[in-house]
C-alpha cells in the first residue's frame, strides 16, 4: 500500500467517522447519560436525511440543516412521550417509532425511496466553493463535519454541566434521587431524547448531503454502528470529564471507520459492515462480562478435571 | 404542620394478594415535632412514608402539609418541601456523579441552563466541613466511591440543604455499622435542632426511640395504636414501652429486628 492510498483511506475514514460521530454523541447522551437505549436511531437518522434533502432541494441549504434537527427533536419527543406518559416499554417505544418513521420518511421524500442531490446547493457545495482557492481545496466534507462536531461537543460540554444536564445525568444514574430532588424524571427524559435525536438527525442530514443522495436505507444499522463506536471510544477515553469522554466518542467513531475502510481495502465485501459492527458490539459488551465470569468458569473446569 | 386525616391504602385490591397496608390512619404533627415510629413487621410504617411522599396516591382521606392540601400533588412537587432518607444508603445519591454535582442538584438553585456558581461551591464546602468526615476535600470524587455511612451523611445534607418542612427518616442508620450509625444519628439530631425541623423517624432501636424527639408513635396493622407525648416519654423505659404496646395493640410486639437488637 502506498502512502497516497493510506492517506486517502484515512481521509475517507475521517470524513465518515466525523459525520457519524454525531450519532455516537447522540447515543452518548441517551445511552450513556440517560441510560435509555434509543432504538429509533436508525429511523431518526434517515428522517434527518430525508427532511434535510427535501428542504435543500427546494433551495434552502442552511435551513435544511436546521429543519433536519427539528425533525429529530420531533422524533425524540414522540419516543419519549411513548415511554414516559403512555406506558410503552422504552425499547419497544424506540422500535415502534423506528417502524413508523419508515413510512414517514418515504412520505417526506414524496413517495420515492431515493432523492438525488447532484445539482443541489448544500452546505457542502457552498464550502467547496469557498475553499476552491485555498490550500484546503477538496477537503470540504471534512471541514463541514469538523465544524459540526466541534459545535456539538462544545454544546454537550456546556449542557451536561448545567442544572438541566446534571438532572438528565442523575435520571440515568438514580431516578429515585432525581424525584427526591424535586425534579420530574419525565421532563428530563423528554429533553434528553429530544436533544439526542436532534444530533442523530443532523448526522443523517450531513451524511446524505455529503454523498449527494438520500436512500431510504441510509440509516439502517446506524444504532449498532454507533454503539460499536461508543464502546470503542469508551474503552479508550472512558474516564475523566465530559469533554474527554466526548472526544473519546469521536475518536471511537473514527477508529471504527478506519478499521472498516482498511478491511474493505483487503477485499472484505462492503455488505459485511453491519455484521462487523454487530460483532464489535457483542465483543465490547460481553468481553468485560466474560472476564468477570472467567474465574468461576476456570474453577469449574479444573474441578471437573480433578473431579469425580 | 402535617395533618393526615383518615387515609387508607389497599394494595392489589380484589385479588388473593390483597393487602390492607393502611387503614383509617390519622396523625397530626405540630411545627418542630420530632416523632419516632416503632412497630411490628408490616405495620405500615414505610407505607405511611410512601403515602406522605406521594409514591402512590391514597385510596381515601386527605394529607395536608403546612395548611396546603397535598393529597394529589405529584411526588416530585412534594419533594420540594419533604426531605427523605431511606434505609438503603444507595438510594439517595447518584453514584456516577461527583459529590459537588449531587449537592448542586439537591440545592436546586438557578435556572435550568445555569452552571454551579463559585459561591455555591464555597457554600457546599462549608456545609460538607460541618459533617466533619473529610468530604470537603473530595468534592470532585464520584459518590460511588464513598462508604455507606459517608453516603448517608451526604444524603442527609442534601435533604436538609434547603430546610424542608418535613423530614422523613426511614431507619436511615439501620444498614450502617454501630459506630457509623451513632455518628449519623448525632448528625441527624444536630441538623434537626439547628433548623427546628418537623421530623418523623422510623427506628427499630427502642432506646433511640425513647432518647430522640418529643413523641413516640407505635404502629400495628396499618394504624397508629399508641401515641406517647412528651411528658410520659421522659420516664419511659424499653420494658415499659413493650408492655404499653401489648395493651395498645392487643398483642406482643413482633418485630424480630427490635427484639433481637439490644
Amino acid at each position: 500500500m502506498t502512502i497516497a492510498t493510506m492517506l486517502s483511506l484515512g481521509e475517507t475514514a475521517l470524513k465518515l467517522g466525523l459525520i457519524c460521530s454525531l450519532t455516537v454523541l447522540a447515543l452518548f447522551l441517551s445511552y450513556s447519560m440517560l441510560n435509555v437505549c434509543d432504538l429509533s436511531t436508525d429511523g431518526c437518522f434517515t428522517f434527518g436525511a430525508a427532511v434535510g434533502a427535501v428542504v435543500a432541494v427546494s433551495g434552502h441549504p442552511f435551513l435544511s440543516v436546521i429543519a433536519a434537527m427539528l425533525a429529530g427533536v420531533l422524533s425524540g419527543f414522540v419516543t419519549a412521550i411513548l415511554q414516559t406518559k403512555l406506558g410503552v416499554d422504552s425499547l419497544l417505544a424506540g422500535i415502534i417509532v423506528n417502524t413508523a418513521l419508515y413510512s414517514v420518511n418515504i412520505a417526506v421524500m414524496g413517495g420515492s425511496s431515493l432523492i438525488n442531490m447532484n445539482r443541489t446547493v448544500t452546505v457542502f457545495s457552498m464550502m467547496k466553493e469557498a475553499l476552491s482557492s485555498t490550500p484546503l481545496k477538496g477537503r470540504e466534507d471534512i471541514i463541514v463535519a469538523l465544524i459540526a462536531v466541534i459545535l456539538v461537543v462544545a454544546f454537550l460540554v456546556f449542557f451536561l454541566k448545567t442544572r438541566l444536564g446534571l438532572a438528565i445525568r442523575a435520571t440515568g444514574n438514580n431516578s429515585d434521587m432525581v424525584k427526591s430532588s424535586s425534579i420530574n424524571p419525565v421532563f428530563t427524559t423528554i429533553i434528553g431524547l429530544c436533544v439526542a435525536n436532534a444530533f442523530t438527525a443532523l448526522s443523517g442530514c450531513l451524511l446524505s448531503q455529503s454523498q449527494k443522495s438520500v436512500d431510504i436505507n441510509i440509516g439502517q444499522g446506524m444504532v449498532t454502528i454507533a454503539l460499536a463506536s461508543l464502546l470503542i471510544g469508551g474503552t479508550l477515553l472512558g474516564r475523566g470529564g465530559i469533554f474527554v469522554r466526548a472526544v473519546g466518542m469521536v475518536l471511537g467513531s473514527f477508529i471504527f471507520r478506519l478499521v472498516y475502510t482498511i478491511a474493505l481495502r483487503f477485499n472484505m465485501p462492503a455488505f459485511m459492515l453491519k455484521l462487523v459492527s454487530s460483532v464489535i458490539v457483542v465483543l465490547a459488551i460481553s468481553g468485560p462480562y466474560l472476564k468477570q465470569q472467567w474465574p468461576q468458569i476456570r474453577r469449574r473446569l479444573t474441578h471437573r478435571k480433578g473431579g469425580r | 404542620m402535617l395533618k393526615i386525616s383518615h387515609i387508607a391504602k389497599t394494595f392489589n385490591p380484589g385479588t388473593v394478594n390483597e393487602k390492607k397496608a393502611i387503614e383509617d390512619l390519622s396523625l397530626e404533627l405540630k411545627k418542630g415535632d420530632f416523632a419516632t415510629i416503632i412497630g411490628s413487621n408490616g405495620a405500615g410504617k414505610s407505607t405511611l412514608f410512601n403515602a406522605v411522599c406521594g409514591d402512590f396516591m391514597t385510596d381515601a382521606g386527605a394529607i395536608e402539609l403546612d395548611g396546603r392540601d397535598i393529597t394529589f400533588m405529584p411526588q416530585h412537587v412534594r419533594a420540594k418541601e419533604i426531605g427523605r432518607l431511606y434505609q438503603d444508603p444507595m438510594r439517595g445519591t447518584a453514584p456516577g456523579m461527583t459529590i459537588e454535582e449531587n449537592l448542586a442538584l439537591a440545592a436546586g438553585k438557578g435556572g435550568w441552563l445555569s452552571h454551579t456558581s463559585r459561591q455555591e461551591k464555597e457554600r457546599f464546602r462549608e456545609e460538607l466541613k460541618k459533617l466533619d468526615i473529610g468530604l470537603e476535600e473530595r468534592m470532585s470524587h464520584p459518590v460511588g466511591l464513598l462508604s455507606g455511612g459517608q453516603r448517608q451523611a451526604l444524603t442527609l445534607l442534601m435533604a436538609t440543604m434547603n430546610p424542608p418542612k418535613l423530614l422523613l427518616l426511614d431507619e436511615h442508620t439501620a444498614a450502617l455499622d454501630p459506630g457509623t450509625a451513632e455518628k449519623v444519628l448525632n448528625l441527624t439530631k444536630r441538623i434537626v435542632e439547628e433548623y427546628q425541623l418537623t421530623c418523623l423517624m422510623i427506628t427499630h432501636n427502642m432506646q433511640s426511640a425513647i432518647d430522640l424527639g418529643n413523641r413516640i408513635l407505635m404502629m400495628d396493622s396499618g394504624n397508629i395504636v399508641l401515641d406517647i407525648g412528651e411528658g410520659e416519654k421522659k420516664n419511659m423505659t424499653v420494658d415499659a414501652l413493650l408492655e404499653k404496646f401489648k395493651t395498645g395493640a392487643g398483642k406482643a410486639l413482633d418485630n424480630d429486628r427490635i427484639l433481637l437488637s439490644d
